[in-house]
Formats: C-alpha cells, structure tokens, sequence
C-alpha cells in the first residue's frame, strides 16, 4: 500500500497540521510516513501546501508527482494541482469556498461544505478536520477511533477545543 | 639581598618579539601581573589576536587561544560561556578590534559578556608594515595615507570607550596610555579593576591603552611616547567613560 | 519509540543527546528550526544558546567553545555558511572538533530558499582558504541525519576536525517517524588534554592555534591534518548499494535525491530497465573505491549523476568510475527539485526508448 495525498489551500486553512494529523495517524498506525510542505513566503496570506507519503514500506521519494488523492481547500490550489492527480484518483474539493466543478471525469470528486460543518462542530477553525473525517472514511487507512485518539492526543494541551474538533472529526466523516 | 622587584609568574620566560620602544611590553607585564594579584593562576584563559600580538599566546603563562582577525570578543564569549568560572581576557588591537571586528566587540559589550578586553590604540597598523588604521589621526601620515588622514576620503577616527559606553552591558569603559609611569600605574589600576569586575561577575569591561610604535611612526621611542601623550589624547581623552559602580554611590 | 519529528529539530535533539551543550547561530530559512528548538532545549539541558550577531561570530563563538572542550555546534544555511568558511578554516587549522550543519538553499548569491545541494564543492573540497577537510555527511532522511548527528561529536573527537552535515530544504522541512537515542552521558566522554579550559599553568598549559610562521612547521601539521583524513578515509567512509548487483545503468546521488532516485529505480525496473543506485554517505572521505569496484561491473553499461546542481559531485563520479564507463549528468538548480518520473523520462531517452 503507498497513498500520496497533496493538500493545498490558503496559509491559515490548516492545510499544513492536517496533513500532520494524517502523519500522526499513520505512525500510530504502525505505517511508514512523510510529511513535507512548501516553505517560504507563501506560507503568509498566499497558497500553501503539503505532501504526505503513507506506507507499508520506507518511503523512497517525498516528492509527489502525481498524487492519488488531492485535497483542495481554495480555488488555486484546485487549478494548480487538478491536472496533476492520477487517473482514478481522488479530490476533495472544499465547496464552502470552491464554487467551480472538477473539469476531469477521470477522477473521484467529493465536494464538502466543510465550513458549514465546521460551524456545526462548534468553530470554523475545525474545517480542516472535518475533511480529515471524510478523507479517512473515502480511503479507509484509519479508523475513526484511530484518529479521533490522535486529536485528543496532539491536542492535549488546549482540551478546550478537544470536543469541536472531535465532532468536526465526525461530521467529516458521516458526510459521505 | 632583598628583593625589590620580581617578573610575575603569569609570564612566560620567553622573550617578546616586540620592536624596542614597543609599549606591548608594558601592556603584557600589567595584565600578567594583574592576573597574578588577583589569584588567576591555573584560572585564566587569555585570548590573542592577528596583529602584532599574535603571539601573545607565547608570552602569558596561561591556556591561549589565538584566532581570526577581529573575532577575538566572539571566541572569548564561547570561551567564557562554557567556562563561566575562568577568567577570560581578550588582547586585541586597534585594526582588530575597531576595523575588522567592530561587530563582536559592539556585540559583546551589548551583551554584557563577562570577559574583560585589553585595546591596544596606537593608531596604525604594527604588523603589516604601518598602514592607516580606524584610529589613525586627521594627518598622520600611514603607508595607506601617505599625505595623511584626511577625512574626506577616509573618515575619522573611531572613539572606541565613547562608542561603547552608550551600551547598556559593559560594567567598566576606561581609556589610559602607557606614556609615563604615572600614566602606566594609571593603566594597571584600570586593568586590574576589569579583571576583578569579571571575577565579580559584573559584565564586560573594556580597559582601552593608548601605545606607541616607534617603528612604523618612524620616531623615535621617547618622541612616540610624547606624539601618544601630547597629540593622541586630543583625540582620545584619557579616562573612565563608564563605571557601574561609580553610577550606583 | 517512534515519534514524528521535522528533520531540523531532529538534527537538533540527536546532537544535544550526542552531548552537544553549545549552540552559536544567526536566523537564515531554511534551517531557523535548529536554532529555534536549540534557544528553547539548551537551557534544559545546562547548555548554552546565543544568536550570535553574524554569521561570522556564531563560528567564532564555537571556535573558542570547542577549545575550551565543549561540545559545540551551529548550523546555517548556504549564504550562511558561505560567511563561516573563514572559521572553519581556523577550526581545522587549529584541530578543533564540532559539528556544522548546512541546509543548502539554492544559489549563488542570495539565490533562493528552495533545496539544492550546490554547496557540495564548498563542503568537500574546502570552502576556507589553506589545505584542509571535514568529515563531510549527506543524509537522505531524517533518522540518517538523527543517527549521524548523536555521533558526530564521537567522531569530530576523534579526527580533531569538524563533522559536518550536509542537508538541504527538504531534509530540514520534512517530518518522519524517528527514533530518537537515549542521552550520552558525558562522563563517558574520552578526556580532551588539549583544551584550554583555564586550568594550564607552565609546562601543562595549552595552546588552541592555527599559526605556524616556520614553513616546515606547518607543513608537518598539514601532513598530520592527512595522516588523519587518510584514517577517516579508511575507517569512515559510508555508502549504499541499492539494486546494483545485476545494474545496467547505475544513478549516482546523495542525500534527498538519492530517495527520488530510489523510486526512479523501481519505475525504470518495472519498465524492464535494470536500474541501481549508488548513494554516498559520507561525500568527504568519497567512496571512490566501491564506486570503481561498481564501474567494473560487467552488467553496468553507463552512470548517470542526479544532483540538484549543475554539476559537481558528478566529477567525485568521474574521478571514481575513472573513464572505465561513461558517466552523464542529469540536474535540477535554482530550487527546482526533480520528480522521480523526470528521472525516469531522461533515462528512458538515453536508452532510447
């Protein structure tokens, strides 16, 4: 098994810590992992990006050419990399932001309102844990229980927001 | 026979290379014997320059290391910081410490480093043959100044002990010149006072020492002392230019 | 246990726990990690952090240090490094051991802050003025580099000279799983008699110096400088073979790269194209030898050097495979990083497929 997933939207989306949530998860795992994100200016205000490499086996290249799974949380991130995801691959498109449809039909797409789940979870900062919920449920690499014990984990210090991002996590992954 | 004098133990019997009528003498015999009094023996790491006393490590009877031109400050912070209860002394030039190096010596004394800083000033540049250095005067003649210092294309000397006594960090600025006994006796007070500000653990000092060098001002020893006592100290006034004790009485 | 850790602070925690107690740096991108975990770590550990005021004062501070017989490190990037090379080369002329980390960026001047690996010339074959080596390492991953790091000091003690790693962007940027060693206990640490840590007096007293104004002076201490990078040589040098037993075409790359090889690898096989790599570890001392001992492979018909540069460890290739098999160049410069089907597209060509 080897998934490579690029995640790209606005610097402050947390396009970067979902995509260590994933790494996280993959170590409780037991799987081999890299995480590796676009650096420099970008990171304020501008598209930011990260790779992340899941695997049975060491991975080799943390460079990802042609991704199995592109989640897309702005409309740049969406034109920069839709041509680029394998044939019979997967993109998450975030809806709440993304008015445009996927051009290719080659490929799996999920549209997710995630802001608007990420309200309901009780604060829009967990959007980008409402689309971890939904990508662990399209791929299933991870349980839930898996993932939701990472958060609890990761976020052991601040446990004030613990609830709305488990509940995010959940709404993520019931809205497929 | 009594004895009335005595070479300090904190120097080595190896004689100094220095030209006749040098002052670095003096300045190692005032350190040497201020280390001495103060009980640094076994205790004291000194830290020599690239200059004419780049063979400092020669002369102190103690642990030595020389380094790069100007990084003097910034080897003795790395020094100090891993030794914290060892005396540390910098020797350093004029082209050293207020050409090449300005950024470490601003640096350490901003930081208060808790070493103590011996600035030799005698405006040229010894070791290479006489050139024009930071604290060369308006119209002396250098190698690099053969019609004399003029501002206009090469600046204005540099007031060390004014310039860093704006700082917070250092504990003790002073300007002194080895150009008489008196001044000399002078000299070794103000040094000893560094050293034992260090060992009090009151932070950086710098201890700057007006000298000669006959050689390359091609004079003679007495008329060098006298160009250090009566044209130098226009320029650069004798004195203590920050003392955190005196502040605090 | 495991744990996911970003290869700069990685480096950091494997070199303190290597019994690093001395951190000197200046903020370059992209390896501000370093110093950043270093400011926070040190004091836990009674050791020491400074942001030194350049560069040039941050080697210094590790010069004077390493003299006085701690364990001391800085780290930078290109330009960064570019400014230390007047105190490394005072470090090795004065026999001085530490550890240098360089996260390449891409140049020449202030160039860019994406990864590159064109600083390799400056870290093998000198960058400083005068005759003298490191101990010159080009991990591919993080544990490599967490591996290398714990045991730097041991080895920088051991030849008195600089340990250096030699990462780029990606290696500081990316996180992976790590094991991170148990702390050295710095009372097993071997006694250094060398150091000038205030205690010398007459006869024991000690002299950090790199000034040798009698030339058969120094030449004798350049001829021991040698005598031990020859040792080094012998007893240090580290590399991997990966798939090149039946290789016809035989990638040669350090470091990052050399993980996109390893999948161009795997691609070109499932191709039918018997590709293999050759990956030095350690880029000062060169395996040279295991990579003529490769070129006299009857299966290997031709190398091809993958760099991103434009081109210089592929004459360390040359020099090794020494004309017995052609040796070509495929790089990327400027920040780009090549994908392992880039890798694969040109060897493809270059077969004629």
């Amino acid at each position: 098994m080897e998934e490579k997933i690029i995640i790209a939207g606005f610097g402050g989306q947390g396009v970067l810590s979902l995509g260590q949530f994933l790494a996280y998860a993959a170590i409780a795992d037991g799987k081999e992992v890299t995480w590796l994100p676009s650096y420099g200016p970008e990171m304020r205000g501008g598209t930011s990006n990260c790779s992340v490499v899941i695997s049975d086996e060491k991975v080799a290249s943390p460079i990802i050419s042609n991704p199995d799974c592109l989640i897309a949380l702005n409309k740049p991130s969406l034109y920069k990399f839709e041509s680029r995801v394998k044939p019979g691959g997967t993109i998450i498109v975030n809806s709440s932001l993304i008015s445009d449809k996927v051009s290719r039909d080659d490929v799996k797409v999920i549209y997710l309102n995630s802001l608007e789940l990420a309200q309901e979870a009780g604060h829009p900062k967990t959007a980008n844990i409402v689309v971890l919920g939904a990508y662990i449920k399209h791929s299933g690499l991870f349980s839930l229980d898996l993932v939701a014990e990472t958060i609890k984990e990761k976020f052991a210090e601040k446990p004030k927001v613990i609830p709305a991002n488990l509940k995010a996590l959940e709404l993520g992954y019931n809205a497929i | 026979m009594a004895v009335v004098f005595e070479k300090t133990k904190m120097l080595t019997d190896v004689n100094f290379h220095y030209c006749p009528g040098c002052t670095h003498g003096i300045a190692h015999r005032l350190i040497a014997e201020a280390l001495e009094e103060l009980g640094c023996e076994g205790k004291a790491i000194g830290i020599a320059p690239v200059g004419c006393a780049v063979f400092a490590y020669k002369y102190f009877n103690c642990d030595m290391q020389q380094v790069a031109h100007g990084r003097a400050p910034a080897a003795a912070t790395g020094v100090k910081r891993v030794c914290p209860d060892k005396v540390v002394f910098v020797y350093q030039g004029d082209g050293d410490l207020a050409s090449i190096g300005t950024a470490e010596i601003i640096h350490a004394a901003a930081r208060g480093e808790n070493i103590t800083v011996i600035f030799i000033n005698n405006a040229i540049y010894g070791m290479t043959g006489g050139q024009m250095a930071p604290t060369t005067l308006i119209g002396q003649k250098t190698t690099t100044s053969p019609h004399g210092r003029d501002a206009s294309v090469s600046g204005n000397p540099i007031k060390v002990c004014e310039l860093l006594s704006t700082l917070d960090g250092p504990s003790y600025i002073a300007r002194c010149a080895l150009s008489d006994p008196a001044n000399v006796m002078k000299a070794k007070k103000a040094i000893t006072k560094g050293l034992k500000n260090q060992i009090e653990g009151k932070g950086f000092s710098l201890i700057e020492l007006l000298s000669t060098c006959p050689t390359n001002m091609g004079i003679t020893p007495i008329a060098a002392l006298d160009y250090v006592k009566n044209e130098m100290t226009k320029i650069f006034p004798l004195g203590v230019y920050k003392d955190i004790d005196a502040a605090q009485k | 246990m495991k744990q996911l850790m970003k290869g700069n602070e990685a480096i950091a925690e494997a070199a303190i726990r290597g019994g690093c107690r001395a951190f000197f740096g200046y903020p370059i991108t992209p390896q501000n990690e370093i110093p950043e975990y270093c400011s926070k770590r040190m004091p836990e550990v009674g050791g020491v952090f400074i942001q030194a005021e350049s560069e040039v004062s941050a080697i210094n501070m590790v010069y004077g240090a390493a003299g006085a017989g701690a364990r001391a490190m800085t780290s930078s990037s290109s330009p960064g490094i570019s400014l230390k090379q007047e105190g490394i080369s005072y470090i090795c002329g004065s026999e001085l051991p530490c550890l240098i980390v360089n996260i390449v960026r891409a140049g020449p001047g202030l160039g860019g802050i994406q990864p590159a690996q064109s600083d390799y010339f400056q870290a093998v074959k000198g960058g400083g003025h005068g005759d003298y080596h490191m101990l010159v390492y080009g991990p591919e991953s993080v544990q490599e580099a967490v591996d290398i790091a714990y045991d730097a000091f041991d080895k920088a003690e051991k030849y008195r000279a600089p340990v250096m790693i030699l990462g780029d962007g990606m290696l500081g940027q990316i996180m992976e799983a790590v094991e991170i060693p148990p702390m050295k206990d710095p009372a097993t640490f071997p006694k250094k008699d060398w150091v000038t840590d205030g205690t010398g007096i007459g006869s024991n007293r000690r002299i950090i110096n790199s000034l040798y104004i009698e030339p058969d002076a120094l030449e004798t201490v350049n001829h021991r400088l040698f005598a031990r990078y020859k040792e080094m040589a012998e007893n240090e040098t580290a590399f991997e073979c990966y798939k090149t037993d039946d290789a016809e075409i035989v990638l040669v790359a350090y470091g990052t790269v050399a993980r996109i090889c390893k999948s161009a690898v795997n691609m070109l096989r499932a191709n039918g194209i018997k590709a293999g790599l050759f990956r030095p570890i350690t880029l000062y001392p060169y395996p040279y030898e295991v990579l003529a001992k490769i070129a006299a492979q009857d299966s290997v018909k031709s190398f091809l050097a993958v760099e991103l540069s434009m081109g210089q460890m592929v004459e360390d290739v040359r020099l090794g495979v020494n004309g017995k098999k052609p040796v070509e160049f495929f790089g990327r410069t400027g920040g780009a990083v090549m994908s392992p089907e880039d890798i694969v597209k040109v060897v493809m060509q270059k077969e004629g497929r």
